[in-house]
């Protein structure tokens, strides 16, 4: 049978042979992920089911990125529970302090995860690896558990939908506005139980942060994974993070596809989402009148160097609009590095940003940024849920770097080149 | 696994942050994820809620985060049973693995309106609706959940696995 890109990655874990979508394997894992707030229930499982060690202390990595630095007493109190568990288990790879980035940024840099991998972790956006060709989705703690004690997870093979991208881009539009659009197009449920996988000229020429921010936001439209071909620059990636003995991987030609999205990039407009669904998006031009109280560049999606770099390009020499906060949460302490020596932290200090450390921080709610009833925000995370970063009365637009500098910059959602002076 | 109580319905893509907003992910007891849940949806939604009552939801219920926490706070409020036209995969598997029963009917959710009491057969897969006397069969649990079911849970499988 010709096999999808999903096939082709869980066929190469499984020693069941991949007949149709639907079936049931066990898969091998490369790696299991889990974080502060997910962590601590999957400890309690793997106690409850009598495991005294996990299956492998080199392939679980523990990352407290969501509310650290802790917020307050009851989370310091998970992350302490989760300290003690790595190191009575001796887990390599746990990141608390000055190491920690927040997940889906953090273990590719570190070569961690890489093509033809199988990750799972307890953390919706762990699609994000998906963008150098790793199987990779998110479980719950108690999965991630099982994951922990056996180094093993069963997958129902899912149906995998194309989504071919062509055109040229305009210098405005990236890898945030694609995804966005194509979540707008097929709905938060369009791609439910299903494989996305990339393919076309847009996706060939795209760089590796620009495929994770889109392998990132499977989720968001329901989908299982999102995907694109272990590929030279996939490779090259992998490489430069460490990793050795990768090699390419694509799906067979022929492959069954249960269906295939055609977008055309020619003349699109940078893209924004709308509360309260990714779902509801719109160009940036239709939303000029939304006047913002806050905007916040990072996240998983979003807080990678060649984000931070995209907004600085926008917001050099000018100053956040008064009453605006913007908010720059670099996503690893590497990209916090870089950008000190690149001058992006001066460039939005000097524009009078809140530089804060590497962190989950607003994305969810948790800290470093909490909304109030009334107030609105951009932000170039991923999700803008009812409530999601603060009161059940506040409202987040989804967009990408650019666009957040230059809504930074106005203080209501703009077109970058309507601020861009480097014309 | 027979249930009977009455129907609390909600809408469609009803996420994890509606059902329980990370600000309560401080910590993993039921009882106390529970008295938050569906806080993220309307502030003291739950105080409707008897134990033993039914959600019964639209599209996509429960996408969003991985958070077990969601699950856990549905049960910890009571609830034992969720009926939807859909669920988000996720929430899915960990309802299972929690011992929430999930029941996917699809458009047949819009033959149940907020107030009714149901009567619900889990193994049967037949939903009796005790106030129009109609009844829904729902689609069989697929075999492999089935045999994590049998275990009782994803927990004591596990267990097994690594006595065996």
């Amino acid at each position: 049978m010709e096999q999808t890109l999903a096939q082709k990655l869980l066929q190469r874990a499984t020693q069941e042979e991949i007949k149709e979508p639907g079936q049931i394997v066990q898969c091998k894992v490369s790696l299991v992920l889990a974080n502060d707030i997910t962590a601590p229930l999957a400890i309690e499982s793997l106690a409850r089911m009598g495991a005294e060690k996990v299956f492998d202390k080199d392939k679980i990595a523990l990352v407290c990125d969501h509310f650290t630095p802790n917020k307050d007493i009851e989370s310091a109190e998970q992350v302490k529970k989760v300290r003690e568990f790595a190191v009575k288990m001796n887990i390599t790879h746990y990141f608390e302090g000055g190491n920690v980035g927040v997940e889906h940024a953090l273990l590719p840099e570190l070569g961690l995860v890489g093509p033809g991998d199988i990750v799972v972790g307890a953390d919706s956006h762990t699609c994000t690896y998906g963008g150098l060709g790793a199987f990779a989705t998110g479980l719950g703690s108690t999965d991630i558990a099982a994951a922990m004690a056996l180094g093993e997870t069963w997958f129902k093979v899912p149906e995998s939908i194309l989504v071919n991208i062509s055109g040229e881009l305009d210098e405005y539009v990236g890898a945030k506005d694609l995804i966005l659009y194509l979540i707008g197009q097929i709905g938060v449920d369009g791609a439910l139980y299903k494989a996305l996988e990339f393919t076309g000229n847009v996706v060939e020429d795209m760089e590796i942060e620009g495929r994770m921010t889109m392998a990132n936001m499977a989720i968001e439209a329901g989908g299982k994974v999102g995907l694109f071909p272990a590929d030279a620059k996939a490779l090259a990636y992998a490489k430069a993070a460490g990793r050795t003995g990768d090699e390419e991987i694509y799906p067979d030609a022929g492959a069954e596809y249960v269906r295939r999205v055609d977008i055309d990039v020619t003349g699109m407009s940078p893209q924004v989402a709308c509360p309260h669904l990714p779902e509801n998006v719109r160009p940036v031009e239709e939303l000029k009148d939304v006047v913002v109280d806050q905007v916040v560049l990072g996240s998983c999606t979003n807080g990678r160097i060649s984000d931070l770099r995209d907004a600085a390009r926008i917001i050099k020499g000018h100053k956040v609009a008064k009453n605006v906060r913007f908010i720059v949460l670099p996503a690893t302490p590497a990209i916090y590095k870089q950008a000190l020596k690149e001058g992006l932290l001066e460039i939005f200090a000097e524009a009078d940003a809140i530089i804060g450390p590497p962190t989950c921080g607003p994305c969810l709610g948790g800290h470093m940024g909490i909304l109030a009833a009334g107030e609105k925000c951009l932000a170039t995370t991923n999700r803008n849920f009812k409530g999601r970063m603060g009161s059940l009365e506040s409202e987040v637009y989804l967009g990408s770097p650019m666009v957040a500098a230059a809504t930074a910059i106005t203080g209501r959602i703009t077109h970058p080149k309507e601020v861009n002076s480097d014309q | 696994m027979q249930y009977t109580g009455k129907v609390h319905k909600v809408g469609d893509h009803i996420d994890t942050d509606a059902i329980i907003p990370a600000r309560f992910l401080v910590t993993t007891d039921p009882e106390e994820l529970g008295k938050n849940c569906f806080e993220g949806l309307e502030a003291g939604w739950i105080k409707r809620v008897q134990p033993g009552d039914v959600i019964v939801a639209g599209k996509n219920f429960g996408c969003g985060s991985s958070r077990e926490h969601a699950p856990i706070a549905i049960l910890g409020a009571g609830i034992n049973v969720v009926i939807a036209h859909s669920f988000a995969r996720i929430f899915y598997r960990n309802g299972f693995n929690m011992g929430l029963v999930l029941l996917e009917i699809g458009d047949k959710v819009e033959e149940i309106k907020d107030g009714d009491e149901l009567q619900i057969d889990a193994v049967k897969g037949e939903i009796k609706n005790n106030t129009t006397g109609a009844t829904i069969k729902t689609a069989p649990i697929p075999a492999f959940m089935q045999e994590i079911l049998q275990k009782g849970g994803l927990i004591n499988y596990v267990r097994d696995r690594l006595k065996g």
